[in-house]
């Protein structure tokens, strides 16, 4: 057998590994996100809000009720109610917002975006950071930069959030002038841009509005900021823990007997390795944030999920909180799959053969 | 004719809050192109003596001596990088379970490449081939395939030939081989063992090789130092082994079985205070 032949054969089973792996994917996707509707349809039908009554009003004669109830298939038995409900969710079809009169999806497809771009922003600042940070005090355990890592990370992780926000308002808006008020962007552009997908900082690069870009930046950075802080803490705290097992291993010794730099060893054989469990943590607090924080949200009005959902739960728009739920049942599940493919790129041991 | 390397009082320390602890307490021998065992049981600080020779002594270990050069360079006095020069290209260390001591996520040929490229300016397609050159020395059949694995794939005594053509790929002078076969079951140790012999004859490398079995290492090696407690007990040529002196290295003889002869009870070693002083 030539190389060639030999190194095409590998890779040729490596790529039907991995698209076993992705069919085996498809049918847990499947299969949770049935659970995941199921149990929306249940809280649904559970919760003591009547959706009949959140139409009509309770001043509305029964007979209006009972046509209603009707209407809306509610007098048919649960197991039909539920392939109805099935249907509609699978077409995007969560019923109309009781707060504000709007199909629900259509609700989701505004506030989602916000809450994925400051998720995003977050999570970039949170692990770009919290990362290399987490390195270096693994590096130089017991140091002063370790001690600096650890109460930076100890604030990030035990100061509540909201006053974070309010305080980092009153220095960097208020005082400093060098971020712009709450909100996703100025007034004056609030009228004169049209989003396309909602992720307001990629839409202006997109169409090469420059100060629209700037604009949204400036109203992003500090909540993105803040985000990215709180991530930042946990992030970092577990890569150190992660380095510090990897730095451990008999490979780093080996490593260093190949005489390789102390650059390489740490940020190329541990941190590789380290990576492995990274990925999960890095994603699970990305998922954390795409559940909308509503604090953050509400301190920056930023129209994001997180808020979204919780006027509704307020003001028990039913329709309006299962749809979100399901939502973000969705995008947890997307993620926590992504990282599970992710892990397997980065981890050979996992990949299945 | 030159030693390849000297090691005058060489001691290695860990301060520790109850006290130092003295892991090797002054010890001296010189190496030629020969092959030199080291023997002793855990803690006798047959690895850290090993490790301090590579300076790989991890902190907070001090290491002393009056002397410690390696062809020509005074190791005492060798900064991070002259270090790093040195290790994998002239001086290179085998560890002991291949399991561990190969990067899980890189692939072997990935592994082997690396200390080339890292020490030789060479293109990556030299490199591939001098790679599977040294697969080949280590007697792996098909190394082309080898070469695309991840350690997880292979064997252990597939591990440890790619262990050692990782290590000898750039043609060091001295290598210090760690417990190299004691992660391996017995009948692949022969063979590693052979592949390793071949290797450092073949080369004209010096070898230390460290071990806790006496019998391993008085068939491998020219010499041995037999260590207790941080100091060595004595020195033979394997050919004298049966001559030894040292109670302790007595004791260790009488306790080896063989075959054809009934030996029960084993005899107990009986440590005396004074090997140690």
């Amino acid at each position: 057998m030539t190389a060639i032949e030999a190194s095409k054969l590998a890779r040729r089973r490596r790529i039907r590994g991995l698209a076993l792996t992705f069919g085996r994917f498809a049918i847990m996707l499947a299969t949770t996100f049935l659970g995941l509707l199921a149990v929306t349809f249940f809280i649904g039908r559970v919760v003591p809000i009547d959706p009949v009554l959140a139409i009509v009003g309770d001043r509305a004669p029964a007979a209006v009720v009972e046509r209603v109830r009707e209407q809306m298939g509610f007098n048919l038995p649960l197991w039909q109610q539920f392939f109805i409900y099935l249907r509609q969710a699978l077409t995007g079809d969560f019923g109309v917002s009781v707060l504000t009169t709007n199909p629900v999806f259509d609700d989701i497809l505004r506030v989602f975006p916000a809450t994925l771009e400051l998720a995003t922003v977050g999570t970039l600042i949170g692990a770009g950071l919290g990362v290399p940070l987490g390195v270096i005090a693994a590096v130089r355990r017991g140091s002063f930069a370790d001690q600096i890592v650890r109460i930076v990370g100890l604030i990030g992780y035990s100061v509540p959030i909201f006053w974070l926000g309010l305080l980092s308002l009153l220095l960097f808006y208020a005082r400093l002038k060098w971020v712009a008020y709450p909100g996703r962007l100025d007034v004056a552009y609030e009228y004169t841009f049209t989003p396309i997908t909602g992720l307001y900082l990629f839409d202006a690069a997109w169409t090469r509005q420059w100060d629209i870009l700037w604009d949204a930046f400036r109203h992003i950075i500090l909540p993105g900021s803040l985000l990215g802080y709180f991530s930042l803490a946990y992030i970092s705290r577990m890569t150190r823990s992660f380095m510090l097992n990897e730095l451990g291993q008999e490979y780093i010794v080996a490593a260093r007997a190949k005489g390789l730099s102390e650059r390489r060893i740490v940020w190329f054989h541990a941190l590789r390795n380290a990576a492995v469990p990274l990925v999960t943590v890095i994603a699970l607090s990305y998922a954390g944030l795409l559940e909308g924080s509503v604090l953050t949200e509400t301190v920056f009005s930023w129209p994001g999920i997180g808020l979204y959902i919780t006027n509704s739960l307020q003001n028990a728009d039913m329709n309006a909180v299962l749809g979100g739920t399901i939502v973000i049942g969705t995008v947890f599940i997307a993620i926590n799959m992504f990282s599970d493919l992710l892990y397997r790129l980065l981890d050979p041991r996992t990949r299945m053969r | 004719m030159k030693p390849l390397l000297t090691v005058n009082k060489l001691s290695v320390t860990y301060p520790t809050r109850t006290g130092v602890i003295e892991a090797v307490r002054g010890i001296s021998f010189e190496l030629g192109r020969e092959r030199l065992g080291i023997v002793g049981e855990s803690g006798s600080g047959k690895s850290q003596t090993g490790r301090a020779i590579m300076g790989l002594t991890p902190p907070p270990g001090i290491v002393r001596a009056d002397a410690l050069s390696f062809s020509g360079v005074d190791l005492l006095k060798a900064g991070p990088a002259t270090w790093r020069d040195m290790r994998g290209s002239r001086m290179a260390m085998i560890l002991q379970d291949p399991k561990f001591s190969l990067n899980p996520v890189m692939t072997i040929g990935r592994q082997i490449t690396e200390t080339l490229r890292h020490h030789e300016n060479v293109s990556k397609r030299e490199a591939r081939r001098r790679a599977l050159e040294m697969l080949e020395a280590v007697q792996i059949t098909d190394p082309e395939r080898v070469f695309d694995l991840y350690p997880y794939e292979v064997s252990g005594g597939m591990g440890q030939r790619a262990m050692i053509a990782m290590m000898l790929v750039c043609g060091p002078e001295l290598l210090i081989a760690d417990e190299p076969t004691s992660a391996l079951d017995v009948t692949v140790q022969l063979e590693v063992l052979g592949i390793l012999d071949r290797l450092v004859r073949d080369n004209g490398m010096g070898l230390i090789f460290i071990s806790h079995d006496l019998r391993l290492v008085s068939s491998f090696c020219d010499r041995v130092l037999v260590m207790y407690a941080g100091r060595i007990v004595e020195e033979l040529a394997t050919a004298d082994l049966s001559k030894a002196t040292h109670p302790y290295t007595r004791g260790l003889l009488d306790c080896t079985p063989k075959i054809g002869e009934s030996r029960h009870p084993l005899p107990v070693l009986e440590r005396q205070k004074e090997w140690a002083a």
